[in-house]
């Protein structure tokens, strides 16, 4: 799978779970920036990026990532691996 | 169901259901249990408002009278706690203190439970424990009270005595929820030690549907009467083509699993579930094998109503309903004919018709699965219940072969025995309060200690317990009286289906306006408050000689009375010692 189809995927399962369907994610997004992306938001994110694509993230990682870029990179890093 | 599906629900349109506010009082997170319990809801038929109590601040909560969790209209009360802290609570135990945990906790709990008692009348839900196993004993854990294993599966027991001592405190199972759904399912280090979030996403949903169980059955919405097929569904085979001796049953074939879903049903009938055959056979050839085959479990004496004709299904359900004098939404209907259970889901939305398995040996893991017949009570009377509506099945049926109703009611030889709310009488009186939903005037849902509360602030009770030559009904009707003034307001008048039209309606009528005259009031006011559920007794108050069925309160004037004729003898008076 290519960065912008993950990059891509990740953002239709944010739509879905924050309920806000039109919010674009770019690289260079953070929690910060999103309206309504706060702690809940963020397990419920999290849990379906690991239900939708078969991964799994490690505790570290849960709370590790700085920005959309670097999630969709841990991503792309699990699928190959 | 998963987390997001029932998030989805949040927005749809709960105004059409009956609305209850319940408060959740954690020790973990519980913002997202808080939002699965609303989702559920919806699911389950109810507005569940939730109020989040503060973050691990349970008792602290507790003994705050002026907490927002004591409002008036906050009627539930759970408590969650979860084995996560109370591990690391038992690991800053001494030693010394290790084999004493569990009656330390349980006398907390016991504190709590007194204290939220004395601010509150609402039903406290306690969550139990899913188990962790720590590994420190491994095997040995049981064999010695120092282990947390040992401490902590105490504990689940100590809560439940805890709920079987008091009658406002419950306990919601997520200890089953848990073991049904998998340790790896129930729980994951990774999200608790990031989020504080004890459970997966996706089990919260099955830990909510535990709550809005209880709380639907607490609202009066649970099922009574369990409608059963014959062929390939009680016994492997048809009877009809196979006789007698080749339908699988016991060891023939696949007989075990008919039998072990026969075993089932029973307890269920034992528990007080109505149990009723529908199938598409001669009836005769059908009861034989309840009455001659020797591995049968069902025998006839268990069933309260035996229909086996060949007509359609859904007339038959609708049959049932009818004799049987039961909401329609209080059945389940189990058939193995797909065509047989679509018929009747068309024909009867309300019904819960089980999608049954292909393979009869999962029947029975399907169905328990399901959790279709929770309750929040349980009375001696429940266990005589098949009796009871048999009895009535066949004052049904004699009832087609009198040419005049009077006639017919003098026959039945009745008896009526009427008196005040007693220690005895309070748990049957509470829980007519929470199930009967068709013939309630007002359908205000009394808790044993809110019913206690009403008398021992002057409101006066009669409780109706009624038999005839059939057989005994138990109590079958309650009233309410309070005194306003020179009205005296009938608070609550519910009565079972079961004894309409008999005159007990009119006997209570006589016994209410003896009941004010005493209390020195001239006037008797009925209230009817409608709900969708309860419009039998719409015109009740009119009928009985009360002013316009158009208003809410009707008014009945004592000096005019003249007490209605019925064909019930009463066997005791109502003593003032018993009121």
């Amino acid at each position: 799978m290519n960065y912008e189809a993950i990059r891509n995927e990740v953002q239709n399962i944010f739509r879905e779970v924050a309920d806000e369907p039109s919010v674009i994610l770019k690289d260079e997004t953070t929690a910060d920036d999103v309206e309504g992306w706060d702690s809940l938001v963020h397990i419920q994110l999290l849990v379906a990026i690991e239900s939708k694509f078969n991964i799994s993230f490690s505790s570290e990682e849960i709370g590790g990532y700085n920005n959309i870029g670097a999630m969709c990179i841990g991503i792309q890093q699990k699928l190959s691996s | 169901m998963t987390f997001q599906e029932l998030k989805k629900n949040l927005k749809k349109d709960f105004t059409s259901f009956p609305k209850m506010k319940v408060a959740v009082l954690g020790d973990s997170a519980t913002q997202l249990l808080c939002i699965a319990l609303r989702g559920q809801g919806f699911e389950a038929g109810l507005d569940i408002g939730v109020l989040e109590g503060d973050y691990d601040r349970i008792y602290e909560t507790a003994i705050d009278p002026g907490n927002a969790i004591y409002s008036e209209d906050i009627s539930y009360i759970f408590i969650v706690q979860s084995t996560e802290k109370l591990q690391k609570e038992f690991y800053s135990a001494l030693n010394d203190q290790r084999g004493g945990f569990a009656e330390e906790k349980k006398k907390y709990f016991e504190t709590l439970v007194a204290t939220i008692g004395r601010y509150t009348k609402a039903k406290i839900i306690f969550f139990n424990f899913p188990e962790i196993n720590d590994a420190v004993f491994g095997g040995f854990s049981s064999k010695t009270p120092f282990s947390f294993l040992h401490q902590l599966r105490k504990i689940n027991v100590g809560m439940q005595d805890i709920a079987t001592e008091n009658k406002n405190v419950f306990i919601a199972d997520i200890l089953s929820a848990s073991n049904a759904a998998g340790a790896a399912a129930t729980r994951s280090a990774k999200w608790y030690i990031t989020t504080q979030n004890v459970f997966q996403l996706d089990f919260l949903a099955a830990v909510a549907k535990t709550c809005t169980d209880m709380l639907a059955a607490f609202a009066g919405k649970f099922k009574k009467c369990l409608v059963l097929d014959l062929d390939n569904t009680m016994w492997g085979g048809i009877i009809g083509d196979d006789g007698i001796d080749h339908i699988q049953l016991g060891d023939l074939g696949i007989g075990k699993a008919f039998t072990q879903l026969q075993y089932w049903v029973k307890e269920l009938k034992n528990r007080g579930v109505i149990i009723v055959v529908c199938s598409k056979n001669d009836e005769h050839t059908a009861k034989e094998v309840f009455e001659k085959h020797p591995d049968m479990i069902l025998r006839t004496e268990d069933l309260s109503l035996f229909v086996a004709n060949w007509s359609n299904k859904g007339d038959n359900i609708k049959y049932i309903q009818e004799v049987l004098n039961i909401g329609m939404d209080s059945l389940v209907f189990i058939d193995d004919n797909p065509f047989e259970r679509n018929l009747v889901k068309m024909m009867h939305p309300e019904v819960t018709v089980p999608e049954l398995p292909d393979d009869p040996a999962d029947y029975l893991p399907f169905l328990q699965s399901l959790n279709l017949f929770e309750t929040v009570s349980f009375t001696d009377e429940d266990t005589v219940r098949t009796k009871q509506y048999k009895e009535e099945s066949q004052r049904v049926v004699m009832q087609q072969s009198f040419e005049s109703v009077d006639e017919y009611l003098v026959s039945l030889q009745m008896e009526a025995n009427i008196e005040g709310i007693t220690s005895y009488n309070l748990g049957r009186c509470a829980q007519l309060t929470q199930r009967s939903n068709q013939f309630n005037l007002t359908t205000i849902r009394y808790s044993e200690g809110q019913l206690q509360h009403f008398i021992d602030e002057g409101g006066k009770a009669l409780c109706i317990s009624l038999k005839d030559k059939f057989g005994d009904y138990g109590l079958i009707s309650l009233v309410l009286l309070e005194k306003k003034e020179e009205e005296c307001l009938i608070n609550t008048w519910i009565m079972s289906c079961r004894v309409l039209k008999r005159g007990v309606e009119e006997l209570a009528v006589n016994e209410m306006v003896s009941r004010a005259s005493a209390m020195g009031c001239s006037s008797l006011t009925g209230r009817y408050l409608p709900t969708p559920k309860n419009d039998m007794v719409k015109e009740l108050y009119s009928t009985m000689g009360f002013g316009s069925a158009n208003e809410t309160d009707t008014k009945l004037h004592l000096t005019n009375f003249v007490p209605f004729k019925i064909h019930i003898k009463i066997t005791n008076e109502l003593r003032s010692d018993q009121e």
